[in-house]
């Protein structure tokens, strides 16, 4: 250039771009509101900038086989709920309570802390059947339990690991170690995301934090475009969401557009085609800027919706340890209507973490401030979904590492127990109604169709459409997957519809 | 999904380069059988899926030439060499009887694939050690045509296969461009403008090597290198898992590995420190410190959490770090079983295992300085404390408790030992019995598998010093020994890779059957002869092995070119390369013919790392604080990201002072919850050995280095720089400047004149929004500038230091 380009459309067109400056410049005028009316939505969310797809790790891709569902909301209720105050009554504890178990239950058993010759303790829970199918429920899950025929329930999860932080890295990853990704992770690797204004695997959480922290949605050996992205129910949803202080949008957009401008310069020089990845990642950025805020704003939502999921009810009274602070119903109930709107939006993966599910002391007390916490926004996230027409596309997996044990701890506590606890799935090709697998009249272990962490995971990945043999990237000279290269897992498909 | 369709067009594309360089033609199309050409990708993918080293099914593995050669179970052999009629492998696959034909599932061979595998046998069933396992050999330095562009030996290894593809190499890129290259990888930091008015100006012909020779002894070497092997140490400053607790002193171990680097430390001698520091005759503490290289291990605190089972999971890791780091091996399948594709069984798993089964976690005293004014102190201390209990004894009792209470208060005053307390490895007086675990699991040893210490059966032999105690030296002996083939070959590409962003074995973590053969194999063969010095035998360096502690010193008085394992020499000899010192331009026309640049057609521009994404800033701007090691530091962190973190008692208090603006490898890392602005660009995570980043690009880059707190402080201070630098009184030379303190380049007139445009619309903005200039400049006042001026330049300057050329070594 011999004589300095004066606007940015000489700029422009003095570059000499090809078909990608051709487009940009196009796109750029439109937004100067040169080659058309300028409308302020067009403006705040360009839409043919750059092919996103080009070297867009994001962009969406087909399954192996036709999907059940495209997206998946995980409420993963951190510490191990005890299942035999919730979902699997076990009567015969009434009769053996303050017994010890028999020896020979005893072999090769492990716990955290209690000794194995610890006494059962019976459940004082009351239990009823629900809906059509007849689940049972105890007394503490009455919303969930409106849902029975909507919800499948598995009571034989098996897990490998016995300390929070490994089995919930199993649950989330695979295998009770660091380094792999999450199943998120994986899915969003696999298919991509919907969404081009907001990340493909969200992580919303409250309470008190995880044992495994952000180690819980890392993207190990896949790119970080895969790791989720924690969103935030207070304060600006996403980390380095806001402007800086005196810099607002549209003169951010200024500067972008000036960004795009001198990046396309040099692209022009190098041909270097990361380059444009890097113009498309700043524009997405911009327009994530707008879509998360937008996602946070709950303003549009109606009265009776913010009711149904209890946004605005308070802590119940009861004195919890470890509780996390103030305001957690809140924030349980607003990150399930988040999930919701993450959802409606194309967000591929949402993982809600909530703790402390972990009770050594005083299960019996304490289990009733987080069920109380839990139980209405879920059901109100199952009806919401149902009515917008998302449910059947969406699937929603409830769970934790691990359960807890027929065995007190102390006065009133249970010990972790990892050889049979429940979780509930339901949505996108989950069969409803369904209870799957029985365990022992204490609730020690399956007595019929054992279902592995693994297997689940094959499981939820068929119903992505997504065969778990074949979704693997190649790390340390083995194809890995989620599922593990060292076991054989299986779909289960009495789970599915 | 990218990555494998990635993986694929590589493969074909190596493959076309291949076919493309053929003279003759192989099996059907003419001429001699290549194995690892021809037969090998029919075992791998037809054969491999059950004759593999865990399933064997049949009793037959197809792993090495040994396993085809004996008698199947069937009684028959599989391949006898040079009689494809008597090969059972043959008969099999030619089979027209679909019940005895192999494979047994899916599609027969196709007759091209069996003529193959007839004329391999037929000339003689050759079937070569794999290229890794072979002992290094000196290649001949190839004639190669055009070499007058060649600067170095290797270059002409280079040109060879360019020439071959047809391809020329890139011009070399411009000074600037190899100037900020070279600051970039040899010290991680821009040049500084007089840096580069300097180089710029120096026509001397030496001037590149020049400033070469000043990086590399520029103590920010040992930062930038330190931070690469600190990767492969998995270094973080807390245990890990739940309760991730804080490792005060970890910090030591980083510092040790700079100053080892600065040093240029023998990699040989490195490596002896480093795995078995303890072991050495009259070890120093910074030996002993040295061994913390594997207190990088994780810790599980987590209430009733099985302490056995851990200790063992850092074993293992020990085990598979040790063999990724050094070997390029991928050990970690043979925990459980004998490895599928590699020749590599359970039992030399254990066999390396048992070294570091016998090692525990132990504690050096670090003496510190000061230290002799404390022993004086400390006697001195002792003395009156002595003097005041003599005086006590003898006291009346009206006044002992005067005495008493002085007593008191000296012993209070006692000086503080001002030596710290390290992690380190040491060895166990009692060794441990090492068994093979049934599964891996470590619940189930298996009492009649009694394993030894011992090295891997398809390298060369581990001979120990002392038989009746094999330890781990002898182990770290065996790993740096020049008939290891693995050792420097694995080494030279993790350098390689660092100086081309990519290694020229594309797996640098597997050098295995498995991995990916190198690009250049000859080259690659050739730097790792070059590096470790021709001048041992084998046996004469296994003499020097015995006392290569002796050898550092004695190297030093030689010229650094002839040190052997010399890391500078090493990066020097490369960098001075003419394919180091090519243009990256990308050249479209070569797109299709060799997309991930395999021929090295071009240098290869790269994202930089995440501490040096913000090392640029804080440099960029003059915010860099000078500082090198010590503690690690506390940069701005969000502080509801404590939430997240189920113990929630993250001692996240913000440095301040120079500390707030250390460089980004000085940040504390905590595994459970490391800084995002590390991890969202890719920063590895720490729980196991890393030897490859990621370079991944996402929207959340873009947002961090627009409006996170640290950047936007680097813009303010960016800003207030330009303004108020010298020479500059006009906006096209502040502009000028700008651009050249963020790329070193100057700007062309086009950019120039773009940025002058934006400044401009901000001035405007600004002028009608002093509120909003107020909330920019914040408490970065300007008295000469007026605060719209200011914010006009702050958001000027946060545009230039967003430039993907700004984050891109190029």
């Amino acid at each position: 250039m011999t004589q300095p380009p004066t606007t940015r459309r000489e700029f422009l067109t003095g570059a000499g771009a090809g078909g990608l400056g051709m487009i940009a410049l196009a796109e750029l005028l439109t937004r100067d509101g040169l080659l058309g009316p300028r409308q302020a939505l067009a403006a705040e969310t360009p839409t043919a900038t750059i092919d996103l797809a080009v070297q867009q790790p994001l962009a969406p891709r087909p399954p192996h086989f036709s999907p059940r569902a495209r997206n998946c909301i995980f409420i993963f209720l951190d510490g191990g709920p005890s299942q035999m105050d919730l979902f699997d009554p076990k009567p015969k504890l009434r009769e053996l309570h303050g017994q010890p178990l028999p020896e020979s239950m005893l072999e090769n058993v492990r716990f955290a802390f209690i000794n194995k010759h610890a006494p059962l303790k019976a459940s004082p829970r009351s239990f009823r059947r629900y809906g059509e199918c007849g689940m049972e429920f105890s007394d503490l899950l009455p919303h969930l339990a409106t849902c029975a025929d909507d919800l499948c329930m598995v009571r034989t999860i098996v897990t490998e690991q016995f300390n929070h932080h490994p089995a919930q890295l199993m649950m989330q990853c695979g295998q009770g170690k660091l380094g792999l990704p999450a199943m998120g992770s994986w899915i969003t690797y696999g298919l991509g995301s919907e969404s081009q204004n907001l990340p493909g695997y969200v992580v919303l959480a409250g309470g008190r934090g995880t044992s495994g922290a952000a180690t819980l949605w890392q993207s190990g050996f896949l790119s970080s475009s895969h790791a989720g992205v924690l969103f935030r129910t207070r304060g600006e949803p996403v980390l380095n969401l806001s402007n800086p202080p005196g810099l607002p949008r549209a003169l951010r957009r200024r500067g972008l557009d000036a960004l795009a401008d001198l990046n396309q310069a040099h692209f022009e020089r190098m041909r270097d085609p990361e380059i444009h990845s890097r113009i498309a990642s700043y524009e997405l950025a911009f327009r994530m800027q707008a879509a998360a805020t937008q996602l946070g704003d709950l303003s549009g939502e109606s009265p009776h919706t913010l009711d149904a999921y209890g946004v605005d009810r308070e802590d119940w009274k009861i004195k919890v340890k470890r509780d996390g602070g103030p305001g957690q119903y809140r924030d349980f109930a607003t990150n399930c209507l988040l999930a919701r709107r993450l959802v409606e939006r194309g967000v591929r993966f949402v993982n809600i973490f909530h703790g402390f599910w972990d009770h050594h002391e005083n299960v019996d007390g304490e289990l009733p401030f987080y069920t109380g916490m839990v139980d209405q926004p879920i059901a109100a996230l199952i009806q919401d979904l149902k009515q917008r027409g998302l449910f059947d596309e969406t699937l929603l997996v409830i769970g934790s590492e691990f359960g807890r044990t027929p065995l007190g701890q102390g006065a009133a506590g249970r010990d972790h127990h990892p050889y049979a606890f429940t979780m509930l799935l339901a949505g996108g090709g989950i069969r409803g109604g369904h209870t799957h697998g029985e365990t022992d009249e204490i609730g020690w272990a399956p007595v019929r169709d054992p279902v592995h962490v693994n297997d689940l995971h094959a499981t939820l990945l068929h119903l992505f459409g997504l065969d778990h043999v074949r979704l693997t990237y190649r790390f340390r000279g083995l194809d890995q997957r989620l599922t593990t290269v060292t076991r054989e897992s299986r779909v289960v498909p009495e789970l599915l519809s | 999904m990218p990555q494998r369709a990635d993986r694929i067009i590589a493969s074909m594309s190596v493959a076309m380069a291949a076919l493309a360089t053929l003279v003759c033609a192989p099996a059907v199309r003419g001429g001699p059988i290549d194995f690892v050409r021809d037969v090998q990708p029919i075992l791998n993918s037809r054969c491999l899926g059950c004759h593999n080293g865990v399933k064997g099914a049949g009793g037959l593995r197809l792993l090495e030439r040994g396993d085809v050669l004996g008698e199947a179970e069937s009684g028959s052999r599989p391949v006898v060499p040079g009689k494809p009629e008597g090969s059972e492998l043959l008969r099999r696959v030619a089979s027209n009887d679909a019940a005895d034909r192999m494979p047994a599932d899916g599609e027969p061979l196709s007759p091209r694939e069996i003529e193959t595998i007839r004329q391999w046998i037929a000339e003689g069933a050759v079937w070569p050690v794999h290229w890794a396992f072979r002992a290094v050999e000196r290649p001949r330095v190839p004639r190669a045509p055009g070499a007058a562009w060649a600067r170095t030996p290797l270059d002409r290894f280079v040109l060879v296969r360019l020439a071959a593809a047809n391809v020329q190499p890139a011009p070399e890129a411009n000074r600037t461009t190899l100037l900020r290259r070279l600051h970039l990888d040899l010290a991680g930091l821009p040049p500084t403008p007089d840096e580069a008015d300097e180089f710029i100006a120096d026509a001397s012909p030496g001037a590149y090597e020049k400033l070469i020779d000043r990086l590399l002894a520029s103590p920010r070497f040992g930062e930038r290198w330190g931070r690469h092997w600190l990767d492969l140490a998995r270094y973080a400053d807390t245990d890990g898992y739940e309760v991730d607790g804080p490792r005060p002193n970890a910090w030591h171990y980083r510092d040790w590995v700079i100053g080892a680097i600065n040093e240029d430390l023998p990699f040989d001698r490195f490596t002896l420190e480093q795995l078995a520091g303890d072991l050495l005759p009259e070890a120093t503490p910074r030996e002993h410190l040295a061994t913390a290289f594997h207190r990088q291990t994780l810790t599980n605190n987590e209430g009733g959490a099985d302490q056995e089972e851990y200790r063992v999971e850092a074993v293992i890791d020990r085990v598979n770090t040790t063999a990724t780091v050094w070997l390029g091996l991928t050990v970690g399948c043979t925990q459980c079983h004998d490895h599928p594709y590699e020749p590599l069984s359970q039992r030399e798993f254990y066999g390396l295992f048992a070294f570091f089964n016998n090692a525990d976690e132990s504690q050096v005293r670090l003496p510190a300085t000061g230290e002799e004014e404390y022993h004086v102190r400390k006697a001195e201390h002792e003395r009156a404390l002595e003097e005041l209990r003599r005086e006590l004894e003898s006291a009346s009792a009206e006044q002992r408790p005067r005495l008493e209470q002085r007593i008191r208060e000296r012993e209070r005053r006692a000086p503080r030992d001002p030596a710290v307390r390290l992690d380190v490895m040491a060895e166990r007086v009692e060794p441990r019995t090492t068994y093979i675990f049934d599964r891996g699991n470590f619940l189930r040893p298996i009492r009649d598998a009694v394993v030894p210490p011992g090295g891997i059966g398809v390298l060369h032999a581990l001979k120990p010093g002392n038989e009746t105690r094999v330890d781990r030296l002898d182990l770290a002996r065996w790993i740096v020994d020049p008939a290891n083939p693995l050792t420097a070959r694995v080494a030279v590409n993790q350098i390689w890779q660092h100086l081309f962003g990519r290694g020229l074995v594309r797996t640098p973590d597997n050098f295995g059957l498995n991995g990916d053969p190198p690009t250049h194999p000859e080259l690659l063969d050739w730097l790792a002869a070059e590096w470790v010095g021709r001048a041992f035998s084998s046996s004469e360096a296994r003499d020097r092995g015995w006392r290569i502690e002796d050898r550092g010193a004695k190297h030093k008085e030689q010229s650094p070119k002839h040190q052997p394992w010399s890391r500078k020499r090493l990066i020097r000899l490369i960098v001075t390369s003419a394919a180091y010192r090519q243009s990256a331009q990308h050249r479209p026309a070569l797109a299709e013919i060799d997309p991930r640049n395999g021929l090295l057609h071009r240098q290869n521009r790269f994202r930089v790392e995440a501490e040096i994404v913000r090392d640029l800033h804080l440099a960029a701007s003059g915010l860099l604080a000078e500082k090198i090691g010590g503690p690690s530091v506390f940069p701005p962190f969000s502080a509801d990201l404590k939430r997240i973190d189920f113990r929630s008692d993250l001692e996240w208090n913000t440095s301040t002072g120079a500390d707030r603006y250390r460089r980004g490898m000085y940040t504390f890392f905590k595994r459970t919850l490391p800084h995002p602005n590390l991890t969202m660009f890719d920063c590895p995570m720490a729980d196991a050995t890393a030897v490859e980043r990621a370079r991944s690009n996402t929207p959340l880059h873009a947002l961090i280095t627009l409006n996170n707190e640290v950047f936007v402080e680097a813009a303010r201070a960016f800003a207030v720089r330009v303004l108020c630098g010298e020479k500059c009184d006009d906006d096209a030379a502040r502009l000028t400047r700008a651009f050249q303190l963020a790329v070193t380049r100057l700007p062309s007139e086009g950019e120039r004149a773009r940025l002058l445009t934006f400044l401009d619309e901000n001035r405007k903005w600004y002028a009608e929004r002093p509120e909003e200039a107020a909330k920019l400049v914040a408490d970065q006042p300007f008295a000469d500038v007026a605060p719209a001026e200011l914010a006009a330049w702050i958001s000027t300057s946060s545009v230039i230091l967003n430039l993907d050329e700004f984050i891109t070594r190029e």
